[in-house]
């Protein structure tokens, strides 16, 4: 998992003949896979799948068959994850499903032509925006009538980033992580750092830094996605979540004045962060911040999958700073989900939504994390003598915040996120932060408007 | 030596195409299953040409004038007029950069590499001692793919973990920032895409020099030519096809590039290329499969349109 949200990613393609490019567009519906024919026929008998939960006698379930799934991770460590899961759920509900894997990154670069062919009826996806366009589209089949059974295991908010436009459920959301400021508790224990809880104490924190002659907060932004974290914070913390997330619905301008504040306040922190982002893909940012040459980092808490296994337990993190608004209490924070997805036309949908079903409980998602402590469970957890202190703290900050947001690349169309929206955008505000805002935010809404209506 | 890489465009060279077109002339009449052979021989590439060239470039060609997400069928595809085009030149930022870095591309290939790429090939062509291991060494990074070129570049350049400013460093220069600082990173990359382009025009010219009469040299000698002037005044000129050859694969792969952007940064920050675009348009879940289209096209017209010039201009002289 090099690039947990990493919208496109930088995997190689190469282009097809310039003038064939069309053509694949028009024609390429999408690789056919290993999915096994489903053995028993689609159970008519058994239309609701609630029973999930309870973990059905397997006689009942056996009548389920099998379904079929896609999942997105590529990865040693997560594709072991989704198959702790699946098997999970195979012992729980009886329903067979083999794992079809595609690369993480190819598999966001085809979505479109993948769910418009013959796409596996289960598939791991994102929620948020990039939920509610294949839903929009008519790409996916909403959950509405598995949703009562599961509805419990989900706070208001999780339901609601598991919404499409029409009000429908359309995703299982399985896993979470927070953005938040990473620190190494033995480093400023040395250095006689304390964390900082507003603006000020963090730039005398920072200054302090600098003056040992180290940087204060790592910043990496090759990639093109993560500077879209600083982003999200700073709007969140000054104008508050609804004002962040209409701007992304494109309910509210960019040319607004509040957001030509983020900027300025952006470039009051610039001084402070690792020089060169440009340069610098995240792993090699948290590499910089895990061997103390940063003494912060501000990222998703994946950042310590790049510290070495026995320096794990000395990471620690505290919510980005307060800015001194009436926004401080919401306590705004990005907090990316991972899902599940029902195919437009599954071929088993019994089979399909007791597994779902099943994912959708704490225990499965605890399944799911296994060894891997950078995540929590989406589900509300009522057991968690198996969290780490990380991971009890990720629950008590997102928790705390009264607007969770998902990310950049998941709250707004995908077609403005990209590179050739907001992350060629971005890098051009990084590049040169002393600019005309008033300039800047007009072409950043120039390149919204300029999208054709979705 | 044998001269029949290079035979310098002869009337009979022509002639092939045209044995296709038999005249009726006395016995020389195909009978019914030769005639089913040549059709079937020249309707089979002449389908796959049409259907995968001609049809997917005129498809792009109407796209381009329409608005659509991907999504859907055909029905669901907007007419939009030249909208497409007009905020392609007006407000979509990376477009006039990409027009600048590709135009960088081709001047540095055409001014630096393929030239460096000819001279080398002159050199290995005087059968130098260890001719063959200079041959292996400078082609080499055309056996790599793009991709692997791209990889490696990164390791040399890396800001903070790379060889380059590793290097640096021990001699107490502060690190530079080589991908990411955008007036230098596509001068960083042009440096490893030319090292490609080097091993692939020698490699040509060097075929093409094989074949070159060496009676041609003997007599430039004769004469009392240096070899500066057998180069530009005999060689050079009998080379013509492999001019030709090398100019259009050097326009061309100008104007293809992208695998090294793509690799580094996807085409961000400083490295926009037109075919990478086409790419970040078409690819992804809300697509804009006319608007890439557009670029397509633009892309098209750039490098077909001084290529189709050139040729026809050559032909008609080679044939008068």
């Amino acid at each position: 998992m090099t690039d947990p949200i990493d919208p496109r990613g930088r995997s190689m393609r190469t282009l097809a003949g310039l003038a064939t490019v069309a053509l694949l567009v028009v024609a390429c519906s999408s690789s056919t896979t290993s999915s096994a024919p489903s053995a028993a026929a689609p159970s008519a008998a058994a239309p609701s799948a609630a029973a999930s939960e309870a973990a059905p006698s397997a006689a009942a379930s056996a009548a389920l068959g099998a379904t079929t799934i896609r999942s997105n991770e590529h990865e040693k460590v997560p594709a072991a994850s989704v198959k702790a899961m699946v098997d999970y759920c195979t012992t729980k509900t009886g329903v067979t499903a083999p794992v079809a894997i595609t690369n993480h990154n190819d598999f966001q670069d085809q979505f479109n032509s993948f769910m418009q062919g013959t796409p596996e009826d289960i598939v791991k996806w994102f929620t948020g925006e990039r939920l509610r366009f294949p839903a929009r589209n008519g790409l996916l089949t909403a959950i509405d009538d598995l949703w009562p059974s599961i509805a419990a295991n989900y706070t208001d908010g999780m339901t609601k980033a598991a919404q499409g436009d029409d009000g429908k459920q359309y995703a299982v959301p399985i896993v979470s992580y927070p953005w938040v400021v990473l620190y190494r508790k033995s480093f400023f224990q040395e250095k006689g750092y304390t964390v900082p809880k507003t603006w000020d104490e963090f730039v005398t924190l920072a200054k302090k830094i600098q003056a040992d002659g180290l940087i204060p907060l790592a910043f990496a932004d090759k990639d093109g996605w993560p500077a879209m974290g600083t982003f999200d914070i700073l709007n969140m913390r000054m104008n508050g979540y609804q004002f962040h997330a209409d701007l992304l619905a494109g309910k509210q301008k960019w040319t607004d004045p509040k957001v030509q504040a983020v900027f300025a306040k952006w470039a009051e922190l610039l001084p402070y962060t690792q020089p060169d982002p440009l340069g610098r893909t995240w792993q090699e940012g948290a590499q910089a911040w895990a061997n103390n040459k940063a003494a912060m980092y501000f990222l998703g808490t994946f950042a310590s999958q790049q510290v070495p296994a026995e320096n794990l337990a000395d990471v620690d993190f505290f919510p980005f700073p307060t800015l001194g608004t009436q926004y401080d209490s919401e306590l705004g924070i990005d907090a990316p989900v991972d899902a599940w997805i029902l195919s437009k036309a599954p071929k088993n949908l019994p089979a399909a939504e007791a597994m779902l079903g099943c994912f959708a409980t704490p225990e499965a998602q605890l399944a799911f994390l296994g060894e891997d402590h950078s995540q929590i469970p989406a589900s509300k957890v009522t057991d968690t003598s198996s969290f780490t202190p990380q991971q009890s703290k990720m629950a008590e900050i997102i928790g705390a915040s009264g607007g969770v947001a998902q990310f950049l690349d998941r709250d707004t169309r995908s077609d403005f996120a990209g590179a050739q929206g907001m992350q060629a955008l971005l890098q051009d505000f990084i590049k040169n932060p002393s600019q005309d805002l008033a300039a800047y935010t007009a072409k950043i809404q120039g390149v919204y408007d300029s999208l054709p209506p979705q | 030596m044998t001269s029949d890489v290079v035979e310098p465009a002869t009337p009979t060279a022509p002639a092939v195409g045209v044995a296709a077109v038999p005249k009726p002339k006395g016995r020389l009449r195909l009978s019914r299953g030769d005639k089913w052979v040549l059709a079937l021989l020249l309707g089979i590439p002449a389908f796959v040409h049409i259907f995968l060239v001609w049809v997917p470039t005129l498809a792009s060609v109407v796209l381009s004038f329409t608005s659509w997400n991907g999504i859907g069928g055909l029905d669901r595809i907007k007419f939009v007029g030249i909208d497409n085009y007009r905020v392609l030149v007006t407000t979509y930022p990376p477009f006039w950069p990409a027009i600048e870095h590709n135009l960088i591309w081709l001047g540095v290939f055409m001014l630096i590499a393929t030239p460096i790429g000819i001279f080398f090939a002159v050199l290995l062509d005087k059968e130098i001692r260890g001719t063959r291991f200079y041959q292996g060494a400078l082609y080499l990074p055309v056996v790599l793919s793009l991709a692997i070129i791209g990889f490696i570049a990164q390791l040399f350049l890396s800001t903070d973990q790379g060889l380059v400013n590793g290097v640096l460093a021990k001699v107490g220069v502060a690190p530079v920032d080589w991908l990411g600082n955008s007036s230098l990173n596509l001068w960083a990359v042009l440096v490893f895409a030319s090292w490609r382009q080097v091993g692939y025009v020698m490699i040509l010219y060097l075929a093409g020099l094989k074949g070159v009469d060496p009676t041609l040299r003997e007599a430039a000698k004769v004469d009392g030519a240096t070899e500066v002037q057998t180069f530009f005044r005999v060689i050079f000129p009998v080379m013509r096809p492999i001019n030709i050859v090398v100019l259009v694969i050097t326009v061309i792969e100008s104007l293809r590039a992208f695998d090294l952007a793509y690799i580094i940064n996807r085409g961000l920050n400083g490295l926009e290329l037109l075919s990478v675009l086409v790419t970040n348009n078409i690819i992804g879940e809300a697509s804009r499969i006319g608007f890439g289209s557009a670029i397509a096209v633009i892309l098209l017209v750039v490098a077909v349109g001084p290529i189709i010039v050139y040729l026809t201009r050559t032909l008609r002289e080679e044939t008068r």
